[in-house]
């Protein structure tokens, strides 16, 4: 058989080619592969599944074997957020013309510039910042690389990170800041926010996370702004934009750069899938010069009333002072961009406001529930919360296990006696009574 | 839109006489007597036909007869034409005459090569200009790659510019079999803003690497007590600028330390300031064959490059692909030193990136 | 029923033109915001059902963002129209991208992913209820450990340049662990080399030494052996290169890096033409990388999420990005026990949805299957070439040996017409296809670059053939029309002077009203 997903594999077709061409046979394009770099025999690969229906019986074997989060009742978050995904957030993402679409070209791919310009003009009205990029990776490239742009910006080497950062996340910053820029701590108090601490003028930057790690909202944010811009520092924040319906953006605080995952903007869990980063600034050139990333912009064409697209200020990275610790710019994931873009346009002011509201309220009830429970600690009671928190339960793993036989995934471990418990828009009243019950049972 | 034209009409006539080059009446008779044709007159045509095409609104400015008129007319215009009346044939002062005349336009294009390009640097154009490739010799930076792609850069013209380097043979040397390029000066010509719609992200933001990171390599790299001889030319001149110092387009400085102790300075006072410590010399690409040392810069001597410690040569990855793998080239008038400095050098291309590549006695190779 | 139309065309339906009567969707469609009308709603939201919280005042938002108020069908209608304006592989023939590697990415295989049991998995669930899931993990690790001949590899990076920079993470802790961190600060690539190479190295801190091609394209050998010394940390390198050209002394190279106690990475990205032919190992490479959205078929995805797979031999297993999964003969688990661990280049295992679909695509190919794939592509490629370089005025450097992509010029035709590479492509997209440049430096003047793989049929080859025929020709006999570019496409010549203006650019609606609507 032809196989399906190669054409030109059939016999006639691909001596037609040869002759056309005028050799023998494809072996002579290899010329070049010295002997002693071919592989002589077969790949050592198990053999082919040719037909459909034997693939999918084969996956769904594979697949089979998870319990996804629609079968178990899940509080895992903790960097990966369960929130409701429209469906025509689904439908969209999975238009072949989008999904099989390369980066594309202004003209060859309007509908994609236009999509994207979208997501990053909504992202703009919900950060209330001017300037937001194509989507990076995820959010832990986009503080690394949002950090990278405001030691570039101030030329100093030394950023200030909160230590309510997953450990993930850190780990991902000490990688990439390496070998340039230096990173100090900043403790966490009781409450769960940043401790005090100093700037002084070698500090590039204050980084902070909104929410935190914990779940915990910094409510001193404008006080810490003050702080770093006194000593020339910039503020940057990570901030999860779906809880930006009710929760002040960060340059409204006074945040210089804004980054972060949105993932939480209907994107599914995907064992780890979903994830892009945003990085936002206000609308100063010397500021958008440090962005690595492309920039869409509107640009008129040749007729009136047609809006163009194109790349903003696209050579500014022969500036010469961007050689220093330049960053590239690759495939990313702009898909989840545009999906995010979908996302916000059905939700609107009034649905992210509604959904903000739904998340602040039963992570409260869920945490004042969860510490009731004789034995469990909630950390950071006093702290505002969205959408996590961080409970002492004793032994962290037996509580897990013994609940995992509940069908019940009940936090993202931090620690040998410390869960970190995620509520969304998804767990209902019910489901964390649920949890609370089991909890009790297996402490009981 | 005004565009200006000069075209020398001579420009040309020697290549196909196998006269490597059109300098002097002398050989312009003896290529006419060979039964050569000008072709400067029919570039200078296609290029005003694409101005035309892409701006029809354009008017061209030119001199009477042969050195503008005839070209602009064959290429669809209705010139305006400047009160001269250039010599029969025209001579470079009717070149230069020419550029001061047409001082009212918004970009000056003339036809001819490289001798063409000193003319009108001497008269020293009041607006950016650009060369019409019609000369047997065109290795200077001010010409378009084509007659269509001048009309076009003109057409194009939004204001931007930047500085390109007027190279020139001596043609007398040429005709003996010896290729010495010289650099003259820098004319201001249209930037060639060519949006790149070839901006995939499946790749790094790559952008031409710029004059002002190699001069920050190199100043990254300076040493102590090190003495550090800067030929001519405008990247070795950006050197200088990073330092804060002017420094010198066409000669040789001597900087020690961050602080020039010499500025355009002849061989003996440049064996005198280096006398007696390390020494590292910085050269770049004159032309578009590739010399490094012996051109246009013999103040580096044989005597001179005898006490260097360290030779590294500055060039643009572009300046360097133009080149097509064609080596680097050393005619220092000694063979011995040409061969000493054979090998492999490094060419400083960008802030932390080198190249290193391949410089010969200019001798084993045949340019030209 | 009475005949009053007068019959005006005849069956039989006379035969289609040369080339495609194309027309690119246009719906002229506003921006989202200007769709907006107060009150609208695309989707409910769950009411809390438990007491409301009152947040301080210092942290509650003041003003409810400016999003568009739409209903439901208005925001999927506007999508969907967009994304009719947008060319994927599923509607053109992608040979354009030269280096990108534009495959069919079987539907099937979207299926795997959109299913819940991938779709909704939380990355830390226990690992007992993620088995399948790990299962595909380690099964994918050791089909491409066999395909690059490397000892393990981490599936981890996001994409190709991703796992480029992993490979340079690993590099930098390989060496560091020696003690010769500070001593080895060079890292060597090549001119047409992915770019990425370079960026990624100096972003990690490494001067770059670049070997510029010799005259018969090949990297200069003698710049290497000039370049090589203590203070080389590694040679990151494509074969076959950006142009399509496979360096046959690349063991050679190899060789001398480890002579001198440096590491050979081997970049990728070019692998369709030659899997199953040759690997990293034979060459004698120390690390590698694969593209899972090029080689391994996974979607575009109008620019990611895509895949990367950073390959090592054994000894730089211990750098590997974390956890890595292990099997022990039972069960799959996550091993985060790794000292010597570069950490994570990213959150949890990897994109999932692409490993799982590239998985597939392996399993639905086999050994003989990907050797299909890389003859296949060849051909296509040389067959591709044979008909370009029938076109007046392209040419390809450096003679006509090619694998898997050719990166061609234009210069003889932009010498005669003044017409750009880049006007060419842009009259392309009113024939319905893509068309890509290159990267920067133009060593190749005027450049376009093509890459049919293995998914193209010779019918599509003949066709895009034709197209830059004809578009050549049209910038013979009329450069201005070809200049005027697009007509048949969503919009018209776009001016793109004020993306460059500060006081004009508009990076969002918001910097647009601001500027221009206020």
């Amino acid at each position: 058989m032809t196989h399906p997903y190669i054409p030109n594999a059939e016999p006639a077709v691909r001596a037609e080619m040869l002759a056309a061409i005028g050799v023998e046979s494809v072996e002579d394009f290899y010329a070049d592969i010295p002997a002693a770099l071919r592989l002589n025999r077969p790949l050592d690969l198990p053999a082919p599944i040719t037909s459909e229906h034997e693939l999918v019986r084969h996956m769904g074997a594979l697949l089979g074997r998870n319990t996804d989060t629609t079968e178990a009742l899940s509080f895992l978050g903790g960097g990966c957020y369960p929130h409701h995904v429209p469906a025509v957030c689904d439908e969209v993402n999975s238009r072949g013309e989008f999904l099989t679409a390369y980066a594309g070209e202004p003209y060859e791919d309007h509908g994609r510039f236009q999509a994207i310009f979208e997501y990053v003009s909504m992202m703009a009205e919900l950060l209330e910042m001017d300037v937001v990029n194509v989507p990076t990776y995820d959010g832990f490239q986009a503080s690394g690389t949002a950090l990278r742009m405001a030691a570039r910006y101030t030329g100093r080497r030394t950023v200030l990170v909160t230590a309510a950062i997953g450990a993930d996340k850190l780990s991902k910053l000490h990688d990439f800041l390496a070998p340039d820029i230096e990173i100090t701590m900043i403790p966490v108090t009781e409450t769960g926010e940043a401790a005090a601490f100093t700037v002084d003028d070698t500090v590039a930057a204050v980084y902070l996370e909104y929410p935190n790690a914990y779940g915990v909202v910094e409510t001193r944010m404008a006080e810490i702004a003050e702080l770093a811009h006194a000593r020339g520092a910039l503020l940057v924040v990570s901030a999860d934009p779906i809880a930006l319906g009710v929760l002040a953006p960060p340059a409204t605080l006074g945040a210089d750069i804004v980054c972060g995952d949105i993932q939480s903007l209907g994107m599914h869990q995907s064992y780890g899938g979903g994830h892009a980063g945003y990085i936002a600034t206000r609308d100063e050139p010397r500021l958008v010069a440090e962005f690595p990333s492309r920039l869409f912009g509107i640009a008129p064409t040749a007729v009136p009333g047609e809006y163009g697209f194109g790349d903003v200020f696209y050579d500014r990275t022969s500036f010469a002072l961007r050689e220093e610790g330049k960053e590239w710019v690759g495939t990313a994931a702009s898909l989840w961009g545009i999906t995010a873009g979908v996302y916000l346009a059905l939700m609107g002011p009034e649905g992210m406001r509604e959904l903000g509201e739904t998340v602040l309220a039963r992570t409260r009830y869920a945490m004042d529930e969860l510490g009731a429970v004789p034995g469990v600690r909630v950390l950071h009671p006093e702290g505002v919360h969205f959408r996590e928190f961080a409970v002492e339960v004793g032994d962290a793993d037996a509580l897990l296990t013994a609940l995992r036989a509940h069908d019940i995934f009940a936090g993202v471990r931090l620690d040998a006696g410390t869960l970190l418990v995620c509520v969304t828009e998804r767990h209902s009243k019910d489901d964390i009574d649920t949890l609370v019950r089991a909890v009790r049972e297996v402490r009981g | 839109m005004r565009i200006g034209l000069i075209v020398n009409p001579v420009a040309g006539l020697g290549g196909a006489a196998g006269l490597k080059g059109s300098d002097g009446t002398e050989v312009q008779r003896e290529a006419l007597a060979r039964g050569a044709t000008a072709r400067a007159g029919e570039r200078a045509a296609a290029a005003v036909r694409a101005l035309l095409a892409a701006r029809p609104d354009a008017t061209v400015v030119t001199v009477p007869g042969a050195m503008g008129e005839a070209a602009a007319r064959a290429g669809g215009a209705e010139p305006e034409l400047a009160a001269l009346a250039p010599g029969e044939p025209s001579s470079a002062g009717d070149t230069r005459a020419a550029v001061r005349a047409l001082a009212a336009v918004d970009v000056l294009l003339f036809a001819g090569g490289d001798g063409t390009a000193r003319d009108v640097l001497d008269a020293g154009p009041g607006v950016p200009v650009l060369g019409i490739p019609a000369g047997v010799k065109v290795y200077s930076g001010c010409f378009a790659v084509g007659p269509a792609a001048a009309g076009l850069a003109a057409a194009e013209f939004a204001g931007s510019t930047t500085e390109a380097e007027v190279v020139d043979l001596d043609e007398q040397a040429y005709r003996e079999g010896r290729v010495s390029p010289r650099l003259y000066g820098t004319l201001t010509v249209p930037a060639a803003r060519v949006r790149l719609s070839g901006r995939k992200t499946g790749s790094t933001t790559a952008a031409p690497t710029t004059v002002e990171g190699i001069a920050r390599e190199v100043v990254a790299r300076m040493r102590p007590g090190v003495r550090y001889i800067l030929g001519p030319g405008s990247t070795t001149r950006a050197v200088g600028r990073a330092l804060g110092s002017e420094g010198t387009l066409l000669g040789v400085d001597v900087v020690a330390d961050g602080v020039p102790i010499g500025i355009d300075v002849s061989e003996r006072a440049l064996l005198d300031l280096v006398d007696g410590h390390e020494v590292a010399a910085v050269v770049s690409v004159i032309g578009g064959q590739g010399f490094v040392l012996g051109r246009g810069n013999q103040q580096i001597s044989p005597r001179v490059l005898a006490r260097v410690h360290e030779l590294t040569v500055l060039a643009t990855r572009e300046k360097l692909a133009a080149l097509g793998g064609r080596p680097l080239l050393a005619d220092t008038g000694d063979p011995a030193t040409d061969a000493r400095l054979g090998g492999y050098v490094r060419v400083v291309t960008g802030y932390r990136e080198s190249v290193p590549y391949r410089i010969v006695p200019a001798s084993e190779e045949s340019v030209g | 029923m009475s005949a009053t139309v007068e019959s005006f065309a005849k069956l039989p339906i006379e035969a289609k033109p040369p080339l495609r009567r194309f027309h690119q969707a246009r719906w002229d469609e506003p921006i989202i915001f200007e769709l907006s009308s107060p009150g609208r709603r695309g989707i409910g939201v769950p009411e809390a059902g438990v007491p409301a919280v009152e947040l301080p005042a210092a942290v509650r938002r003041q003003a409810p963002p400016a999003l568009p108020e739409m209903s439901q069908l208005h925001v999927l209608r506007h999508y969907v129209r967009l994304s009719q304006e947008t060319l994927g592989v599923d509607v053109n023939i992608a040979v354009g991208q030269g280096t990108c590697t534009m495959k069919y990415s079987p539907k099937v295989n979207d299926r795997f992913v959109s299913d819940t049991r991938i779709a909704e998995l939380h990355p830390a669930q226990p690992e007992d209820s993620v088995q399948g899931v790990l299962e595909i993990y380690w099964r994918m690790e050791r089909m491409l450990a066999e395909i690059s001949g490397l000892h393990r590899v981490s599936l981890q990076p996001n994409s190709g340049s991703a796992a480029i920079y992993t490979n340079i993470a690993m590099i930098r802790a390989y060496h560091a662990s020696r003690g010769e961190g500070e001593q080895r600060d060079q890292v060597i690539t090549t001119m047409f080399s992915h770019p990425s190479n370079a960026a990624c190295a100096k972003l990690a801190g490494y001067e770059v030494i670049t070997l510029m091609p010799d005259a018969e394209g090949h990297p200069d050998i003698e710049a290497l052996r000039a370049a090589v010394g203590p203070r080389t940390a590694a040679l990151m390198i494509t074969n076959p290169e950006d142009t399509g050209i496979y360096n046959p002394r690349i063991a050679e190279f190899v060789e001398l890096v480890h002579g001198v106690g440096g590491l050979a990475c081997y970049d990728q990205a070019n692998a369709n033409g030659i899997l199953g032919i040759t690997r990293a190992a034979e060459a004698g490479f120390d690390l590698c990388h694969f593209n899972l959205h090029k080689t391994f078929s996974t979607p575009h995805m109008c620019g990611g999420p895509a895949a990367g797979a950073s390959g090592v031999a054994e000894k730089l297993v211990p750098f590997l990005p974390g956890p890595t999964v292990e099997f022990d003969g039972e069960r799959y688990f996550l091993d985060a026990d790794r000292p010597q661990s570069i950490g994570k280049v990213r959150p949890y295992l990897g994109v999932t949805q692409n490993v799982v679909r590239a998985y597939a695509w392996i399993m639905a190919l086999g050994a003989e299957g990907l050797r299909q794939v890389a003859e296949t592509a060849v051909l296509n490629n040389n067959y591709l070439q044979h008909k370009i370089l029938q076109i007046r005025g392209a040419s390809a450097p450096w003679g006509r040996r090619r694998l898997e992509q050719v990166r061609y010029s234009w210069e003889e035709l932009y010498e005669e017409t003044g017409v750009h590479s880049e006007d060419i492509g842009v009259r392309a997209a009113d024939f319905g296809v893509h068309y890509w440049t290159s990267h920067h430096p133009y060593l190749v003047p005027e450049p376009f670059t093509l890459e049919p793989t293995e998914s193209y049929s010779k019918e599509d080859l003949d066709e895009y053939a034709a197209i830059l025929a004809h578009v050549a020709e049209e910038a013979r006999t009329d450069p201005e029309f070809v200049k005027g570019a697009p007509y048949n496409s969503t919009v018209h010549k776009i001016d793109p002077t004020c993306l460059d203006d500060p006081e004009q650019w508009a990076p969002t609606w918001r910097a647009y009203v601001r500027k221009h609507l206020s």
